[in-house]
């Protein structure tokens, strides 16, 4: 019984001659039903009250009714139940809103980009650019085709080095010092912030172009900077979760290193890898500040990276907000739905990882 | 077999002692060899990050004063950026920290187990929404809905210079860009902290829960402690992101450029990153060298706060994988 022994509710005298049951059922609990209806009573309670004063506003009304629900069933569970449930029941009530607090800014952006962006998502905006669109209509090709091919470009750059690098760490240099120091340099690249990137790209090629160069380029340069580091790591992680027997076994039937790696290891692991590679695309898909800085913005349809400006979808999105034409309405317009169209694409993205990671996984473990 | 020796047909190579190096053949090298040049092909590009800006930034370092932007010097040009940048960040490590822990609490103790795993995407879904788009939401949504709260704190609290006001009518505030920050850091610093409280052993929470103690008693025995250092380490690396988070900040803050801890006003400074970004493609010449000198500065500022926290992280890292 030491259990329910607690300095708030004291068990002298324990009755011994009453069977086990109806003595454990004699401690104060609080039915099931009690959390419901304290919460019920305290969301009652507060909209009596704010709707007497008349300052009825939702955002009040559910603050005030979590603060008198977790105050409340303290103050009961405390008579009823001890000091110890009922400090349990008020951290309950603290993380579970937490939770919840944290959901409202996920449905808001989605919500706002939603309603805002889905009057511009017609067929005009995915067929046509802005060049020589003042006010109405245009549309955002140009900058889908310009984050298509930049973010095709960095891909193509960052998944061979990122995949040959993992292969490195895991299978060859596990313990020596250039491991250790690439291990450490790929965290630190993990940090770099994007805008950093983006000057790093934009000093690289105005050292050779001159200063001022904007290429589509130097955008996907900028991109597997930050890419790079995610494809390590992530392949890292699933490289090493492939059971070591799997290699000893193809060394034993005298299958060479290499080949044991492309066939073996690898193919165990492609899930994961390319679950992996697929969050980093939508990682860098919707990097702004750097493409700002590298490759800036244009209204017409560039299809050549090596040669000029390109625009961008999200750099399309920020200039068409921060630095509208007159009248203002058609420019924040698109700004939303090339917002939406980017929020689309990562999503997919991301849940393609997820399926990918879940058809694909190797079976029987 | 191509690096065996032994020219032609050779049937028999019985004189040679069984050696103990292992067979390596082309492919070998080959694979081997590509692999260790990606590797090192990573420590090229970063030292490149770092050549390339110390060379456009060198410049900037050089000029004299009055040629600076603001006439006043490097360091008087960067030191308002600096403190707007660290401002913003510690108001977001301050609101995202404690509710990430609550969070990944949640998803990993108080959660009904089958829907754990989903709420889990669900606040990963946060991470992935391009920067871009938190920064018009900002703007949008939270700026003019925050109004009414600033107004509510400098009536009540405005004795606190924090927030003296006057309340920016656009609520395009520093306050507002924290906020905005905390909702973009919270997945990261959640991811980690969940990942800590898995890893508790079960055998001390079921310890802890044998011995009578409720959840809260057991996560406050058991399952916090372990995961201390998980929690710094991921708060760092929101830190890490907060820091050099750029667009949300270019687009809500309305700068002034004035050194002030007062968060609620329409005169603030800005961050490194933004300012950055809303310069950049104006500038020629040794404006251009003083903003890549203002983000060298930031990438020692990001990399001493990452280095930390990976520092943090690898102390406890449990031996895992292969091998």
């Amino acid at each position: 019984m030491s259990i329910e022994t607690d300095k708030t509710t004291p068990q002298h005298d324990v009755d011994v001659a009453t069977p086990l049951e109806s003595r454990i059922a004699r401690k104060g609990q609080l039915p099931r039903w009690g959390t419901a209806a304290a919460l019920a009573g305290a969301a009652v309670i507060i909209g009596g009250a704010l709707a007497a004063t008349g300052a009825f506003s939702i955002g009040l009304f559910v603050f005030l009714t979590v603060v008198l629900f977790a105050v409340g069933l303290y103050a009961i569970s405390r008579a009823v139940e001890g000091g110890r449930k009922a400090a349990d029941r008020v951290v309950t009530i603290v993380v579970t809103s937490a939770f919840l607090l944290a959901l409202i800014p996920l449905i808001s952006v989605v919500w706002t980009v939603l309603s805002n962006g889905v009057a511009r998502f017609d067929a005009e905006f995915f067929s046509s650019s802005m060049r020589g669109v003042v006010g109405e209509g245009g549309g955002g090709y140009h900058a889908i085709m310009g984050t298509l091919i930049i973010t095709a470009l960095a891909a193509a750059m960052s998944i061979p080095v990122g995949l040959l690098t993992a292969v490195y760490l895991v299978e060859y240099g596990v313990g020596t010092r250039l491991a250790r120091s690439i291990t450490f340099f790929v965290d630190v690249m993990t940090g770099i912030p994007s805008i950093v990137a983006g000057l790093f790209a934009y000093a690289l090629f105005a050292l050779f172009a001159g200063p001022g160069v904007r290429l589509g380029f130097a955008g996907a340069v900028a991109l597997s900077v930050l890419m790079i580091p995610v494809v390590v790591r992530a392949t890292e992680e699933m490289l090493k979760i492939v059971p070591n027997e799997l290699r000893e076994a193809a060394f034993a039937l005298g299958v060479p290193k290499w080949r044991t790696i492309l066939k073996v290891v690898i193919p165990t692991s492609i899930a994961g890898i390319a679950s992996g590679i697929t969050l980093a695309i939508a990682r860098v898909i919707g990097e702004t500040a750097p493409l700002l800085i590298a490759v800036g913005i244009t209204t017409g349809l560039n299809f050549n990276p090596f040669d000029g400006r390109q625009a961008t979808l999200p750099v399309f999105a920020y200039y068409s907000y921060a630095a509208p034409g007159v009248p203002r309405d058609p420019y924040v317009d698109r700004a939303w739905t090339a917002a939406l169209v980017l929020i689309v694409i990562v999503m997919v993205l991301n849940l393609a990882a997820r399926l990918i990671a879940r058809l694909f996984a190797p079976k029987n473990r | 077999m191509s690096t065996d020796t032994s020219p032609g047909p050779a049937p028999a190579k019985a004189p040679a002692p069984p050696s103990t190096r292992p067979v390596v053949q082309p492919g070998d090298r080959i694979f081997a060899g590509s692999a260790t040049g990606a590797g090192i092909l990573i420590l090229v590009v970063l030292a490149g990050v770092a050549a390339f800006l110390l060379i456009e930034a060198a410049p900037a370092f050089v000029a004299p004063a009055a040629d600076i932007p603001g006439g006043n010097g490097i360091v008087a040009y960067i030191w308002p950026l600096v403190f707007g940048t660290l401002l913003a960040a510690v108001i977001a490590l301050l609101i995202a920290t404690p509710l990430a822990v609550c969070v990944a609490l949640f998803i990993t103790h108080f959660a009904p187990r089958r829907i754990a795993q989903p709420l889990g995407y669900l606040i990963d879904l946060l991470a992935a929404v391009p920067s871009i788009v938190y920064g018009l939401w900002g703007v949008a949504v939270l700026a003019p809905a925050s109004v009414e709260l600033m107004t509510w704190l400098q009536d009540y609290l405005g004795w606190i210079p924090l927030f003296a006001g006057p309340v920016s009518a656009t609520g395009r505030t520093m306050l507002v860009v924290g906020v905005t920050l905390a909702v973009m850091i919270l997945p990261i610093i959640t991811a980690v902290s969940r990942e800590v409280f898995l890893q508790t052993p079960k055998l001390h929470e079921e310890a802890a829960l044998a011995l009578g103690a409720t959840r809260w008693e057991m996560i406050k025995m058991a399952v916090l402690p372990f995961g201390r250092s998980g929690i710094i380490s991921g708060a760092m690396l929101g830190l890490g992101r907060a820091l050099g988070e750029t667009m949300a900040v270019a687009i809500i803050l309305s700068v002034s450029g004035a050194v002030t801890f007062n968060l609620i006003s329409s005169g603030n400074p800005s961050t490194i990153a933004a300012n950055i970004a809303l310069q950049f493609p104006e500038s020629t010449g040794i404006e251009v060298n003083t903003l890549i000198a203002s983000g060298l500065v930031l990438f020692l500022i990001t990399l001493a706060v990452n280095s930390l926290a990976r520092f943090i992280i690898n102390r406890r890292r449990e031996f895992s994988g292969a091998n």
